[in-house]
């Protein structure tokens, strides 16, 4: 089943004070959309414009911050829009990587964290786990347990705290996994927790609050601001936006092995560098996610 | 090194901010009221982007083994060298042994505290500031404690003994008030609020709520209505749902309609609630300076007023610059 993208509506884009530039791409998200805020943040770097302080990339949208004192805003602002006219993506590649990501699916951590919140939660007499399970259509949680690590998912943006990565799930849009999120935020969360809401799946990098459906732990850290772990000698987060991540299904004992060797800080993730190409995706997901997967267990 | 006997509420290092991170989701941190921040540098003679301690609602007490010059800016928080009074936005000569207390807050939020030298904790992702949320930076990435000692760097203690004695002049520095007028830019996601939702924004008053901290400034006062709509893919079953977008540092969102949510230095990068304005940079310095009970109202302005608004407080700074270097 091949992949079929809405046409993008007219941007909007505004000023956000004096320093900031919001551009939404769409109101919906799509891979479009996302593939269209990547090349337009892509060639403002490449531009390497005076006073531009940050260049944030979201799911379908882009934030810029700047210095007015070096650029005018209603400057950049034109420049931004002449650049998305001048951004075709049909035909766009981009460099990314492939990365497998071990899950520890009905985990007992995340278990023992839900179960102190069901008062928070759309069905307190159900786990996470069941009740997606349940609005998804599954029969099972195993099911929805495939399902959900069956195809990689696509790193739309990272944010929210440090290396938090939004993922989207590399399938045709009848396919996507969707899940609301609680009815009042948890003020608790554990680190590395695997999770989902609307559209996305998250992994949390530190304890904290949350409000997505939570079903599994991934044991390696995600955000080490120390940089002590190898995966980290270039940044404080492993994951980059455009990342696409496979996560894997992993036992306990799979699990305690994997932690003995961050502990011992000899843990590296299993990635490969890659070449993304969106309109081969498009053609047959299942093929080229297939083609990637091949290449990173190879 | 100087060393801490009583942390305060809230007190952490804090530089200019870390830049660059925040497409992976680190926030810059930072002074909150950088004008202050930085006129507490000047008067100790440093350059103005070194570290200082943000003091929030009381001080800390802190004891001096060494000679030295120090500054308190931003809120009226009365510093006293062994029990005397000692005036705010005024360079003040320290003896080895002295103790540094503080009276009662007497205005505003956040006192900032300068030495010569500056505060030296190490830098991390290039800044000196405390994310406490991550435990990044500053001080053991935390707000001080008793027992804490605080490395000082080196200081060019000829120049900032210079200047003791020297002050800000009155007309120089910020008013304080319990009734603060923000400028904001409307915009970014502000198509989602109803008519009316964009005047309850913008005509009521707004008091800040106990919710008001580094990461954000909550308000309650009026309901805002969004308009109606097909749920846009991945947005979320909200109304006050979008999806997921970047945030700037002072824009304002409405999560369910209710209580908008001003984000600060350390507040989260990005999420899924339509922000409907930003506060313009210049009127983040008295966002600051406001606390829980404060009535505070948004003002909207276009980029020309928040820009001449910016000159405006920069032109302010330049006095105090040139002030303080002659």
């Amino acid at each position: 089943m091949q992949i079929v993208e809405p046409p993008l509506p007219e941007p909007r884009i505004t000023f956000g004070g004096d320093e900031f530039i919001f551009c939404e791409i769409d109101e919906a998200m799509s891979f479009s959309a996302n593939f269209k805020a990547l090349a337009i943040c892509q060639e403002l770097a490449r531009r390497k414009l005076p006073g531009i302080v940050e260049i944030a990339q979201a799911n379908a949208s882009y934030l810029v911050r700047l210095n007015p004192d070096e650029i005018k805003p209603q400057k950049l602002m034109d420049e931004l829009k002449e650049i998305y006219e001048g951004t075709a993506t049909a035909h766009l590649t981009f460099p990314t990587r492939v990365i497998d990501v071990p899950a520890y699916y009905n985990d007992p951590w995340t278990h023992e964290c839900l179960m102190r919140f069901r008062d928070r939660h759309q069905t307190p007499d159900k786990t996470d786990l069941e009740y997606v399970t349940e609005i998804n259509g599954f029969a099972t949680t195993d099911e929805f347990i495939a399902a959900h690590h069956g195809a990689p998912y696509y790193v739309s943006m990272l944010g929210f705290v440090p290396g938090l990565p939004w993922c989207y799930q590399m399938v045709p849009r009848e396919r996507m996994l969707e899940v609301p999120k609680y009815v009042r935020p948890r003020t608790d969360t554990p680190a590395l927790a695997l999770s989902h809401g609307g559209a996305f799946a998250a992994l949390y990098p530190v304890r904290g609050p949350g409000g997505y459906q939570l079903f599994a732990i991934c044991p390696v850290p995600i955000f080490d601001p120390a940089q002590q772990l190898p995966d980290f000698q270039d940044a404080f987060a492993v994951f980059r936006g455009g990342d696409i991540l496979k996560f894997r299904p992993i036992d306990r004992a799979e699990y305690d092995a994997i932690r003995e060797q961050v502990e011992a800080k000899t843990y590296r993730y299993r990635m490969i560098d890659v070449e993304f190409e969106p309109a081969e995706f498009f053609a047959d997901p299942d093929a080229y996610n297939a083609g990637l997967l091949a290449r990173l267990y190879a | 090194m100087i060393d801490v006997l009583e942390g305060g509420i809230a007190t952490t290092v804090q530089d200019a901010g870390r830049f660059g991170l925040y497409h992976l989701g680190m926030p810059p941190s930072g002074a909150l009221d950088d004008f202050s921040f930085r006129v507490a540098n000047l008067l100790v003679g440093n350059n103005e982007t070194v570290a200082v301690l943000e003091a929030t609602f009381n001080g800390p007490t802190l004891e001096f083994p060494q000679d030295t010059v120090i500054a308190i800016a931003g809120a009226e928080l009365p510093p006293k060298l062994d029990g005397e009074e000692l005036p705010t936005w005024t360079a003040l000569a320290v003896k080895a042994g002295q103790l540094l207390t503080f009276d009662f807050l007497r205005g505003g939020a956040r006192a900032y505290i300068a030495v010569a030298g500056g505060f030296a904790v190490p830098l991390v992702l290039g800044s000196r500031s405390t994310y406490v949320l991550c435990g990044v930076g500053g001080y053991e990435g935390r707000p001080l404690r008793a027992g804490d000692t605080l490395p000082v760097g080196a200081a060019d203690l000829r120049r900032a003994t210079a200047l003791v004695g020297r002050s800000v002049p009155a007309a120089q520095r910020p008013a304080f008030s319990k009734e603060a007028d923000l400028r904001v830019s409307m915009g970014l996601c502000d198509y989602r609020l109803a008519d009316a939702g964009r005047h309850a924004f913008l005509d009521s008053e707004w008091t800040v709520t106990p919710a008001a901290d580094r990461i954000g400034y909550r308000y309650k006062g009026a309901k805002l209505s969004f308009v109606p709509r097909e749920q846009p893919f991945g947005a979320g079953s909200d109304p006050s749902n979008v999806v997921d977008v970047g945030y700037p540092i002072g824009s304002i969102q409405v999560p369910g309609g209710v209580e908008p949510i001003c984000l600060l230095n350390d507040a989260v990068t990005g999420g899924g609630y339509a922000t409907v304005g930003t506060v313009i940079s210049a009127d983040r310095d008295v966002l600051a300076q406001t606390k829980t009970h404060d009535r505070t109202r948004f003002r909207a302005v276009t980029i020309e007023e928040a820009l001449a608004a910016r000159g405006e407080r920069r032109s302010r700074l330049d006095l105090i610059r040139a002030a303080l270097a002659a």
